[in-house]
């Protein structure tokens, strides 16, 4: 019995190890991206490099400033991702509550086939969606971005999911005899009960968008409209590449995330989650 | 605006309608003329309308047209030539469009299927009862999920240098191994960019595993446990095959997600793109918005969202084929 417990407290001491190693592999890059951002590039290019942080935090982001419209970039990143966000919990609560609890003829085929339209590889329909874009005259324009961003068939799900089951139909049946239109009931009474959905498909909405690569990258060509993440790549650009510079820009725009994950790392993590299993 | 016209015009065709049986529910105090039903039809289809007219401008349409450039030659400026099934010759007779097939599977590959395994592994520790401070460690190990792939693959392009002073060649010196030029080595480029996918999702399939393996009932466990099963009995014929919906959905999407693989070679390798490094979507960027062969480009397209079909249906039948031969174990 002895032997069994000395057994289970070694296997312990492995895990722990393993875990904290796992721990320090997911955060060391973080640490990295820090020490190169405030580093020279002297300091960078010597061998070993350097493992710890300088003093050039300012100066290397100064050259980044010099080097892409960093601000202009995170304010049109900001920009695309709450229009869309607002706009797409907004539109899916409306097409939620109506595919829960109004009965309309053809509800179900309507509902699969929105189902269905998850499944297509937003790459399938790029270059026809680009000449439309341009067509538009919305080249360079972030409406370029966000309006196609509004069609969420994940979200219209994620919602109707919630409202079926966190709304009772007999609150929505007494708001009718008090004389309420559909849509007072769904301003009055649905809005205020799927707020935390609103939370979670929130979260999991704009982290999309304000990763978002490709779409953004065909269609942004001017740098004063680009996004972060299109901005950040053109710093890759440079024959001569600044590590310290580089590093510094991709550093300042990844911190804004990780404070908001570690203020609301709860909810965060409920979220994705929530958005993976219920799916 | 233009919606509220609709609704309105909607409701005058129903008054109509509604004449005839409008008897259906006498009693309620309405002032307008038409009933319930009419009027949760005409809002169903208004709050549902926005998605659906989203969808044919951006998805029905593109989606119908990239079918029809598939067999045309165009520039995007000129008129377009038909050339039937042309286009998928080209494509299918270009050695790089092959590369960039296999790179993909191949990228997909290491950075996926060894992810998936550390993800339930790390879930199955983190789960554990003996296990303290979890919460730090879910933190930990959560975290890079929180930063943008652009983010993540300029961080592992600068860990990847092919210079001497890299630091993954500064610690390969250190074991007495020669610096490798990373972005222009057939393996170094796919370990670099698995290595990025690896670090990005690991926490994420983990905390998926994780919320997967807190649903199971400890009942369960503690049946096992009268009847003597071990750990790692308890793990094969309990854990594994009740996770089973969550092992699918994280294979799913990782499949779908490695096929679609753009932003890392494109930023690991530069603009030009190079052929240890070339993915499908890529090669469909390159095509189209590098040399204006929109043709070729929609033609690849659709290669792809085939791939995509076959490859998810492949892995949902052997996903699904390890769960029942498991649950049949269990019986």
């Amino acid at each position: 019995m002895e032997t069994n417990k000395k057994n289970v407290s070694i296997a312990k001491y492995f895990v722990y190890a393993g875990l904290i190693l796992v721990s320090l592999a997911s955060l060391f890059p973080f640490y990295w991206m820090f020490v190169m951002a405030t580093n020279p590039n002297s300091a960078i290019n010597q061998t070993p490099p350097a493992m710890i942080p300088g003093s050039n935090m300012v100066s290397n982001f100064q050259l980044v400033l010099d080097s892409i419209p960093f601000w202009g970039a995170m304010l049109n990143s900001l920009i695309v991702s709450s229009t869309i966000t607002l706009g797409v919990l907004i539109l899916c609560s409306l097409a939620g509550f109506a595919f829960a609890k109004l009965d309309f003829p053809g509800r179900t085929i309507l509902f699969v086939f929105i189902l269905g339209t998850m499944m297509i590889p937003p790459q399938l329909g790029l270059i026809p969606t680009y000449f439309i874009i341009t067509e538009l005259g919305w080249l360079s324009d972030l409406r370029a971005v966000i309006v196609p961003g509004l069609m969420n068939a994940f979200g219209i799900f994620w919602m109707r999911q919630y409202i079926a089951s966190a709304v009772p139909d007999e609150i929505i049946e007494a708001a009718r005899i008090d004389g309420c239109s559909n849509f007072r009931i769904y301003w009055n009474i649905i809005i205020p009960t799927v707020l935390p959905a609103f939370a979670t498909l929130g979260i999991i909405v704009f982290m999309a968008i304000w990763g978002d690569y490709l779409w953004p990258l065909v269609v942004l060509q001017d740098q004063s409209m680009h996004t972060i993440q299109v901005a950040l790549r053109s710093l890759m650009d440079d024959r001569v590449r600044d590590y310290g510079m580089i590093l510094s820009g991709t550093f300042w725009a990844t911190v804004p995330l990780v404070v908001i994950f570690l203020l609301f790392n709860k909810l965060f993590i409920k979220s994705i989650t929530d958005g993976a299993v219920k799916s | 605006m233009a919606e509220l016209q609709r609704d309105t015009r909607n409701s005058n065709d129903k008054r109509d309608s509604i004449q005839t049986n409008s008897n259906q529910e006498p009693k309620k105090p309405k002032k307008r003329s038409f009933s319930q039903r009419q009027r949760n039809m005409a809002s169903g289809y208004m709050f549902i309308s926005p998605f659906y007219l989203l969808f044919a401008v951006f998805g029905v349409f593109p989606i119908l047209f990239s079918f029809y450039l598939a067999f045309f030659r165009w520039d995007g400026l000129g008129d377009m030539e038909f050339v039937g099934f042309n286009n998928f010759n080209i494509i299918f007779n270009d050695p790089l469009f092959w590369k960039s097939l296999y790179n993909t599977i191949m990228i997909g590959l290491m950075g996926t299927a060894p992810q998936l395994l550390a993800a339930i592994l790390l879930a199955f520790a983190l789960n554990s009862v003996l296990i303290r401070f979890k919460s730090v460690f879910r933190l930990a190990i959560f975290l890079p999920y929180v930063t943008s792939i652009v983010a993540v693959a300029i961080v592992f392009s600068v860990i990847f240098s092919n210079q001497d002073s890299g630091l993954v060649n500064t610690v390969l010196g250190v074991f007495g191994i020669d610096p490798i030029t990373w972005t222009r080595s057939e393996w170094g480029t796919k370990a670099a960019i698995a290595t990025m996918i690896f670090w990005r999702w690991v926490g994420y399939n983990t905390i998926i595993y994780l919320a997967g393996m807190q649903s199971i009932p400890n009942d369960l466990y503690e049946a096992a446990k009268i009847d003597g099963a071990t750990l790692r009995q308890q793990i094969w014929h309990i854990t594994i095959p009740m996770l089973k919906p969550f092992i699918i959905f994280t294979v799913f999407t990782a499949t779908i997600g490695a096929l679609q693989i753009f932003a890392e070679p494109h930023i690991f390798q530069g603009r030009a793109g190079r052929p240890e490094g070339m993915s499908v979507v890529l090669y469909l960027y390159r095509d189209a918005f590098g040399s204006n062969f929109f043709g070729t480009a929609s033609a690849t397209a659709i290669v792809l969202f085939f791939i995509i079909i076959i490859f998810s249906s492949l892995n949902l039948y052997f996903a699904n084929r390890i769960g029942r031969s498991k649950k049949v174990g269990v019986k």
